[in-house]
């Protein structure tokens, strides 16, 4: 008997039972399209994390002041003010070292004709574009010269010039920050989410002096932030944490045995950590999802032996008119195998538009591979064959008279 | 590519030799077999059962109810496998044949009538007899085509379409000889055909044997309880208690 021939007995005999079909095929649907959502959710989680790794900038150091251990880091901004701008410099000609960046922070709010803005106004140098390996999308950073007479200059982030310029180009035009008129020198390109979920292009970035002098004027002259610091390379990031951390104590003339009034994190090390969370995500929703898909199959078997228990007679007159051990083995795989494609089509469809829902309703990241679908659909048929193989081959090893006179 | 090598003419269609049959059953169960001590009672239904069928006879089996008539058709259906004892089909040793051999030989070679019909539920005439076709490799149309022919030879080419429930038993059966001879087998089994239908319907169904028989050369085994369906036939052979204890031509 040709496949084809056995295909349509399989479907003639899954249309005879059209709502036992569909509840079976209901497990299957669920289950594949949980997976769908699920590794979609997890695929999205994994996206996001190494969009805000990458926008971090690479083989990054950062320096805050106050001790790890001690509540001043606890204390929040700017309220142990032990770093300064001759600790950047100072840092920047170590030789692991490449760029640092010092900056400080605060938030302000910005006017443009009616508009207005509030947002976070951060002071940096040139080399902060340098070390975040952000580029100005149109106009141009300001420069060394800027922050040398503290220019009141600055550049926008996307979403701030989106707020308060439309679709106006803001290059060239005068805002103002805290009622301080400052010229425009460029937008910066999009940068996405940070790792702790800020939106980095609400942001705009004047010349650290000119932040210090003009906006943040209760701050002590010279102190920062908080730095960032770009190693030579990614294997120097080690090196380079032990270099700041000896220069930091030898300049704050910490004393032997006493801890640091600063902290150096490495960024590599906890981009691993994001990552590896990340992942781990993925892999426990994907695995919660199989548990579904599992139960949809247990579902097919139970149905399928229920089925070839019913319909041992038509084997047995099946078997009597012909039929050998491999055409009744494939018919009822294959019945549980078109159960399980139909499903798990149907459930693809159905993820995909779960996932589709879910960025829509929350805002989350969700991402479908081919992959994933390619996955789905795979699980889905193996799900089919490993559960339909059983009650199968019971069907097929039947002996024809007893199959016949089975009541 | 048949698993039957065809052999001189000379051989007997069927022959068996000597064939036992006993059934196993948990004890418990009631029987008239005598206890082996294990937990499971044995019960022989046949008894040292010898005899040769040639081709183009009509043989009549007869007996009480009981008496392994049922057994020795499945037997030589190919549906069952005797205790011991030998059986050869057109000289072939049965016991020799493999699973998927087997279900070649009920494919091509023989073609089984029961008394319940048989037919598979919720599926047309056409395509009840269309199905061995299927099993046998032939493509859906060219089968279709074959099944149509025999419906209208046992006279039912009008209810191709209908299934097994909107039919008479009659016609059922008439259907259920359509598929047996949808393969052009050279054996026909046939237990209790009539059994279930009326004297002027089962006239009706042993006239289709006999012209079977008569113009297609068809080797034709049939159960019956009926005398005056025995006498349609040719020979009688008479089971008793598992043994055959009459075995003589019909007068015509
Ligand atoms: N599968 C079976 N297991 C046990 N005993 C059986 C089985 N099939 C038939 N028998 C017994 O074999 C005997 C002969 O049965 P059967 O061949 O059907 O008789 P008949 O067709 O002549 O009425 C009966 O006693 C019956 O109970
Ligand atoms: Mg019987």
């Amino acid at each position: 008997m040709s496949l084809l021939a056995i295909i349509g007995e399989a479907l003639r005999a899954l249309r005879l039972n059209r709502l036992r079909t569909g509840l079976t095929m209901l497990g299957m649907i669920i289950g594949v399209a949980a997976v769908v959502l699920m590794l979609a959710i997890g695929q999205g989680a994994q996206t996001m994390v190494n969009q805000a790794i990458s926008s971090m900038g690479s083989n990054l150091l950062i320096v805050v002041p106050g001790a790890t251990s001690s509540g001043a880091l606890r204390s929040g901004s700017g309220a142990v003010q032990t770093l300064t701008m001759s600790d950047a410099q100072a840092i920047a000609s170590l030789p692991s070292v490449k760029a640092t960046a010092p900056l400080i922070t605060g938030t302000a709010q910005l006017n443009y004709g009616a508009n207005n803005w509030s947002t976070v106004v951060t002071g940096v140098t040139p080399d902060y574009f340098e070390v975040r390996e952000w580029a100005a999308e149109s106009g141009a950073l300001f420069t060394e010269a800027d922050v040398r007479s503290a220019t009141r200059i600055a550049m926008l982030g996307q979403l701030t010039a989106k707020n308060l310029f439309g679709d106006e180009d803001p290059t060239g035009k005068m805002v103002r920050i805290k009622n301080s008129p400052f010229l425009i020198a460029g937008v910066l390109a999009v940068k996405g989410q940070s790792l702790d979920g800020r939106d980095q292009d609400d942001a705009v970035f004047i010349p650290i002096t000119t932040g210090q002098r003009q906006i943040f004027g209760n701050q002590f002259p010279g102190t920062i932030r908080f730095l960032m610091a770009q190693a030579e390379s990614a294997e120097m990031m080690e090196e380079a944490e032990a270099e700041m951390n000896q220069l930091l104590r030898q300049r704050h003339r910490v004393a032997e045995g006493m801890e640091n009034d600063f902290t150096v994190r490495n960024m590599a090390a906890l981009t691993a950590v994001a990552t590896g969370a990340a992942k781990v995500m993925s892999i426990m929703l994907g695995a919660i999802a199989s548990v579904s898909l599992l139960v949809g199959g247990i579902g097919i078997m139970n149905i399928m032996l229920v089925s070839v228990t019913e319909r041992t007679r038509e084997i047995g007159i099946r078997m009597a008119i012909g039929a050998n051990r491999r055409a009744i083995l494939m018919q009822f795989l294959l019945e549980a195998l078109v159960i399980c494609i139909l499903g798990g089509l149907a459930g693809i469809a159905i993820g995909i538009g779960g996932a589709w829902a879910v960025s829509e309703a929350v805002g989350m990241v969700v991402v479908i591979t081919f992959g994933t679908v390619v996955l789905a659909f795979a699980f889905a048929s193996g799900v089919g064959i490993f559960f339909g193989f059983y009650p199968a081959r019971k069907a097929a090893a039947l002996k024809p008279v007893e199959a016949l006179r089975y009541e | 590519m048949t698993p039957l090598q065809n052999t001189a003419s000379g051989e007997p269609l069927i022959k068996v030799e000597s064939l036992c049959k006993i059934y196993s059953l948990d004890s418990g169960a009631a029987g008239n077999g005598n206890g082996n001590g294990n937990g499971t009672v044995n019960s022989q239904v046949l008894f040292d059962v010898s005899l040769s069928i040639h081709r183009g006879e009509f043989v009549a089996i007869m007996g009480h109810s009981g008496s392994g008539k049922s057994t020795l058709m499945n037997i030589l259906g190919c549906l069952d496998t005797p205790t011991s004892g030998h059986y050869w089909l057109d000289g072939n040793d049965i016991a020799s044949l493999s699973d998927d051999e087997l279900a070649r030989v009920r494919n091509r070679n023989i073609g089984f009538v029961f008394q319940g019909f048989n037919l598979l539920k919720r599926m047309t005439a056409l395509d009840n007899v269309a199905t061995p076709l299927l099993y046998a490799g032939v493509n859906r149309s060219d089968s279709r085509k074959r099944a149509q022919a025999l419906l209208h030879q046992t006279g039912l080419g009008k209810f191709a379409a209908y299934q097994p429930n909107q039919l008479s038993g009659g016609q059922q059966q008439r259907v259920a000889i359509s598929r047996a001879l949808v393969n052009n087998p050279q054996l026909i089994l046939a237990d209790e055909p009539t059994g279930n239908l009326d004297t002027q319907t089962s006239r009706e169904i042993m006239e289709i044997f006999q012209q079977l028989n008569r113009e297609h050369g068809i080797t034709i085994v049939l159960v019956t309880h009926e005398d005056d369906i025995a006498a349609c036939t040719r020979r009688l052979i008479r089971l008793q208690d598992g043994r055959v204890v009459h075995d003589a031509e019909v007068p015509a």
